[in-house]
């Protein structure tokens, strides 16, 4: 049976892995490479390193680290951030990933994400979206990264998760942005809603604090992964022991 | 011990070396048929679409010199697809090493595709590769797949079953990526390594 998957996410800026709160405030949480061991031996099942500069920096992610990354993990790993053209896509793979994220460049370009599956095959492209609920429903959120020029990118959530999928997106990781780094809980209304539209694989991300979180995401949701950072760098959750929680509760994992 | 790694132009060429590298064996990468057709142990990863990668093999000479390998082959991923008749992405005809015919595995929100994550394994056939490695996790993602075909040695579960390994005399594909799933994955490397 197909496992649910636990995917802690590295936020990476100049190489090392840092997180915030509702994405501002950053502070350094560790070493990416030191992180990315301890990870694989507590059992992830897959690793997002997500550069949060690139995207409004206009620059694309360093690749030395992808490199080494890739000579550590025997897990998949995805690297997102700052990715614009077929050719950092390429570099990046190229390097070991398995997979690459794209975010805000998508929305600038949708034919990036085509050009993309076209080129790689939809199972290594990902896009992540940024997502609030608004009084007329669920909006995307573009140049989060940046909270001076995070802005609502003229979208409607389910019309973009259906766009992407049908340009060839193999997944999707939505970001539930009220919840990032709150540790309240997923939102489960808008990824249940999200999850209707999708066919392709779907990554919950923000707002988990509990194993309790965990076990509701996929349960009432029915995501195929579950994404948080702070629970796991802080050691809040310790992900083999989340993992024998939601065994107890039912849930197909990889143990 | 040597190994070559067809160079298919797939995506996973650098994760498959290292895998490789951690169970001390350094793979050499190669599109040259002189070097493949010397080689002791051939693997063919694979990432992308069969219709580039069969156009690659053939633009590299490859097609005839795979399939007149005479040495233990395994295809990965991609790769495995390729070893059989024909795939139903971009009405491709493939290798034919093997009789069967890829098809697309179906998409709905019960049921996402690409099939994605680690999946258990069951064993349907004797297959050397999969010596201590009943019930394990493999990390799979493809959204074309074999029904189980006469080769199959394990299937996973998927909607019905699919093809997981298949294997006929020298000849090996695992639908997996074994060198992105852990412990499990160094462990089927480690027994292709050692099969004849």
């Amino acid at each position: 049976m197909l496992a649910k998957r636990i995917i802690p996410c590295l936020d990476v800026r100049d190489g090392q892995v840092v997180k915030g709160v509702r994405f501002r405030d950053h502070v350094v949480v560790g070493d990416i490479l030191e992180l990315a061991a301890r990870y694989r031996d507590e059992g992830a099942d897959e690793l997002v390193f997500y550069d949060i500069t690139a995207s409004p920096e206009g620059r694309s992610v360093d690749r030395d680290w992808v490199d080494r990354v890739a000579r550590v993990l025997d897990i998949p790993f995805c690297v997102a951030g700052g990715i614009r053209s077929v050719a950092d896509a390429e570099a990046i793979l190229n390097a070991g990933a398995e997979k690459i994220s794209v975010n805000t460049p998508a929305l600038a370009n949708p034919g990036l994400i085509s050009d993309l599956a076209r080129r790689f095959g939809s199972q290594c492209i990902v896009v992540g979206i940024d997502s609030e609920t608004t009084t007329t429903g669920f909006r995307v959120y573009r140049d989060t990264g940046d909270p001076t020029r995070s802005r609502d990118a003229g979208r409607d959530t389910l019309a973009w998760v259906r766009e992407v999928q049908d340009r060839g997106a193999g997944e999707i990781v939505l970001n539930c942005m009220a919840s990032d780094g709150v540790r309240n809980g997923y939102d489960l209304r808008q990824l249940s809603a999200v999850r209707a539209e999708c066919r392709v694989p779907l990554v919950a991300s923000g707002g988990a604090g509990s194993a309790l979180h965990f076990v509701a995401v996929f349960r009432d949701a029915k995501v195929d992964a579950a994404l948080a950072a702070s629970v796991f760098h802080r050691g809040t959750l310790v992900i083999r022991e989340l993992k024998l929680e939601l065994q107890g509760a039912g849930i197909e994992v990889r143990t | 011990m040597s190994v070559v790694v067809i160079d298919s132009g797939g995506a996973n060429l650098a994760s498959l070396c290292h895998a490789l590298a951690r169970l001390g064996v350094s793979a050499s990468v190669s599109r040259d048929p002189a070097v493949i057709a010397a080689a002791p142990r051939v693997l063919l990863p694979g990432v992308g679409a069969a219709a580039d990668a069969m156009s690659r093999l053939a633009s590299f000479g490859l097609v005839e010199t795979i399939r007149r390998l005479e040495v233990p082959l395994l295809g990965i991923c991609l790769g495995m697809q390729l070893l059989f008749e024909h795939s139903a992405e971009g009405d491709t005809p493939c290798l034919g090493l093997l009789p069967g015919r890829v098809e697309r595995l179906p998409a709905s929100p019960e049921l996402p595709a690409p099939h994605m994550g680690w999946n258990t394994v069951t064993r349907t056939a004797a297959d050397a590769l999969l010596d201590r490695l009943e019930g394990r996790h493999f990390y799979f993602v493809h959204g074309y797949g074999l029904r189980p075909v006469p080769c199959t040695t394990s299937i996973c579960e998927y909607g019905g079953p699919w093809s997981a390994s298949v294997a006929r005399g020298r000849v090996h594909g695992v639908q997996f990526h074994p060198e992105r799933s852990g412990a499990a994955g160094a462990l089927l490397l480690a027994n292709f390594l050692q099969c004849s």
